[in-house]
């Protein structure tokens, strides 16, 4: 296999102030080009943490980073100034939850777009200004003449995120991330987004890490998905093997308490507790205090992350045995 | 968990069994839309527009619809957090705040509301069990029985009190706060509790949490729920009925397992197949509902959702069609030419059902 377009190993992400919260613990992962990967996980497992971080958008005095991202040859922990925001939009770019909120609100969409292409390009207006029509066309947008005129603020959510889409490929970047792009909006449209960025991604053949805490949106974009959990990624593997076969028992919890057609009339499975404080986290799993299958060992050490193949796990007790299905 | 709860004068059950616990006519909310100088005619938001149903008694009824079609103003009509611009409302047998009907006090002690945002709709200067005990307090009971009260009622949510009940908001997580939202509106031993996306802004494993917390209290004190989400599993999950509204208007009602197994409004069809499959294997290939919902301020003419509809004809642009029955269901009833034979929309019932 040639070398992965993503590449992030040991990841550990503390943030101090009044405390030191450990957001990320020895975080690995890989990602080739035109592979979509799914980040899994509840609020505060650090997955939003991770695409920043791969984005480097935490400041110097606050955040202490540890271990290698590397990006298409890059070391992006490494990066200066000019480099950075040449990084940043060219080679990665990234969409947010609030489509609302990720926009100036006091410049029309497509000056935004069309300021980013001639910010990574020697282009002209004109021909920039043609650019940005034209994604703003990709993503389907309707009547993108008059759209490109509007201000965020006159777009509907869905449109919003739609545009924003725009603004990121603009640029043509490698990877993407998108975090929880699509929780803010309406299954119906949710559902149209995430068609959108499906047939993006095969047609430009970019890689995507995709942040989401549902399970249904992951399994219609990802090609892999990574379950995080405090702050670790707990378990990895190809989407059927993660909904079919969990093998960590935070992973069944997961996909067991997703409300589905066929839980009506009976009591939801599930998984006792919340989630630990990262200021406090313990020395041990740190799922072990909410697990059922935790033994006295799962108190006492962290679990190794083990790797076979696709598929990688960090848990002493899984449900399944981790080597055979391999 | 057994918490004795002596409920302090629990209202009574005025209409008996049969009687539905809510009765809605023809609630309607325009909300008026600033124009420019120019324009002479002031335009509105026609956010609830004619909405009829009722709630049976310990039942629960689903409100679903995208945003933006009226579910959570319709909520907010019914708790009189807003007026409306007509309707009427019989709470068990009785007219609220209207002459010789329910006073709006007592109106308000028997339904109470959930909120999406745990955060904002509490007080961030007042403890927990300060939030708790303020309404009963408000309500007349003495501050040893309020606390009392907030003590059990805080063990019955699932939150230790000596350790919770002096905590600030801020201290406590999205689920725990939402647990408090719940406990809160059970400390006036409401019969009717309206959830507002209650579990909408939770983590999936703490929503299942709060999901199973609501139903066990359900049946532990034969409440009523009027749930509004957009997740329709979790309105297939907690309801008896459910409610689709587009556009300020209900298109299609009635048992979940009619709507959810033979819907009859395209609409409804859309909605559901729009939920992402779980399944690697099947994934979605298209999307089944084009663009976002029409501008509520200028609905389109006759059929609302017609813009967006596949089976759209001329019938549909020229009349709007109104609710009737499915086949000889009373309770299945669905706003569409095409469940009316006489319509003169040519996919009429039969052919749909083929």
């Amino acid at each position: 296999m040639s070398t992965p377009l993503v590449s992030v190993q040991d990841l550990g992400v503390q943030f101090s102030g009044n405390r030191t919260a450990s957001a990320l613990n020895q975080v690995s992962f890989e990602l080739g080009s035109g592979e979509v990967l799914g980040l899994l996980g509840e609020s505060g497992s650090g997955k939003s943490v991770t695409l920043r971080t791969l984005l480097r958008l935490y400041p110097h005095n606050k955040t202490q980073i540890s271990g290698h991202i590397r990006v298409d040859g890059q070391d992006v922990l490494a990066l200066k100034e000019r480099e950075l925001n040449l990084y940043r939009g060219g080679t990665v770019s990234m969409i947010f939850q609030e489509p609302g909120l990720a926009f100036d609100p006091v410049y029309t969409i497509g000056q935004q777009i069309t300021e980013a292409i001639r910010a990574h390009g020697n282009t002209d207006k004109a021909s920039a200004r043609q650019q940005a029509l034209q994604m703003l066309e990709r993503v389907q947008i309707p009547q993108a003449k008059q759209r490109y005129d509007a201000y965020p603020n006159e777009l509907s959510g869905g449109m919003k995120q739609r545009a924003m889409i725009a603004l990121a490929l603009a640029c043509k970047p490698k990877l993407l991330l998108a975090d929880e792009p699509t929780t803010a909006l309406d299954a119906s449209v949710q559902i149209q987004i995430l068609l959108l960025l499906r047939e993006l991604q095969q047609e430009t053949g970019m890689s995507v890490i995709f942040v989401t805490h549902d399970i249904g949106a992951a399994v219609e974009v990802a090609d892999r998905i990574a379950v995080m959990y405090a702050g670790r990624i707990v378990e990895q593997g190809p989407v059927a093997q993660i909904v079919h076969q969990p093998r960590h028992p935070y992973t069944a919890g997961l996909l067991a308490s997703s409300v589905g057609m066929e839980n009506r009339g009976q009591p939801l499975v599930v998984v006792p507790g919340s989630p630990p404080d990262l200021a406090m986290l313990p020395p041990s799993c740190s799922f072990a205090p909410r697990c059922t299958y935790a033994s006295e060992r799962c108190h006492r050490e962290l679990p190794p992350v083990l790797n076979h193949g696709k598929l990688s796990l960090a848990c002493f007790h899984p449900i399944l045995p981790f080597m055979e299905a391999a | 968990m057994n918490t004795n709860l002596t409920p302090r004068t629990p209202a009574p059950d005025r209409g008996g069994p049969a009687q539905p616990m809510l009765i809605v006519r023809d609630l309607k909310k325009y909300f008026p839309v600033r124009g420019n100088l120019l324009q002479r005619k002031p335009k509105f938001v026609h956010a609830v527009d004619g909405v009829s149903f009722s709630v049976p008694k310990g039942k629960t009824l689903g409100i679903v619809g995208e945003s933006g079609c009226g579910k959570s103003t319709t909520a907010r009509l019914i708790a009189h957090l807003m007026a409306p611009d007509s309707g009427t409302m019989i709470f068990d047998g009785e007219g609220v705040a209207e002459y010789g009907g329910l006073e709006l006090k007592e109106f308000r002690r028997n339904l109470q509301m959930v909120f999406q945002d745990s955060f904002a709709s509490l007080n961030p200067r007042l403890t927990i069990a300060d939030t708790i005990a303020y309404g009963p307090r408000i309500h007349g009971i003495a501050a040893t029985e309020a606390n009392r009260l907030t003590h059990d009622l805080l063990a019955r949510v699932g939150l230790e009190p000596g350790q919770f009940g002096s905590r600030y908001p801020h201290e406590l997580s999205g689920g725990q706060r939402q647990r408090v939202n719940i406990a809160r509106a059970l400390a006036y031993d409401p019969r009717l509790v309206i959830l507002d996306e209650a579990v909408a802004a939770l983590d999936k494993s703490v929503q299942a949490q709060v999901l199973n917390l609501l139903q066990e209290l359900k049946a532990e004190r034969q409440l009523t729920y009027l749930f509004i989400s957009h997740d329709l599993h979790v309105v297939h999950y907690l309801s008896d009925y459910v409610m689709v509204m587009y556009l300020g208007q209900i298109v299609e009602s009635g048992p979940v397992e009619n709507i959810y197994g033979e819907a009859a409004h395209p609409y409804t069809r859309a909605l559901l197949s729009a939920v992402p499959s779980m399944n690697p294997e099947h994934r979605t290939l298209v999307s089944p509902l084009a663009g976002d919902p029409p501008n509520p301020i200028n609905a389109p003419s006759g059929c609302r959702f017609r813009e967006r509809c596949t089976h759209a004809q001329a019938i549909c642009e020229a009349l709007t069609p109104t609710i009737m029955e499915v086949g000889n269901n009373i309770h299945h009833q669905v706003a569409c030419h095409m469940n009316n034979p006489m319509s003169g929309h040519t996919e009429t019932i039969q052919e749909i059902s083929a």
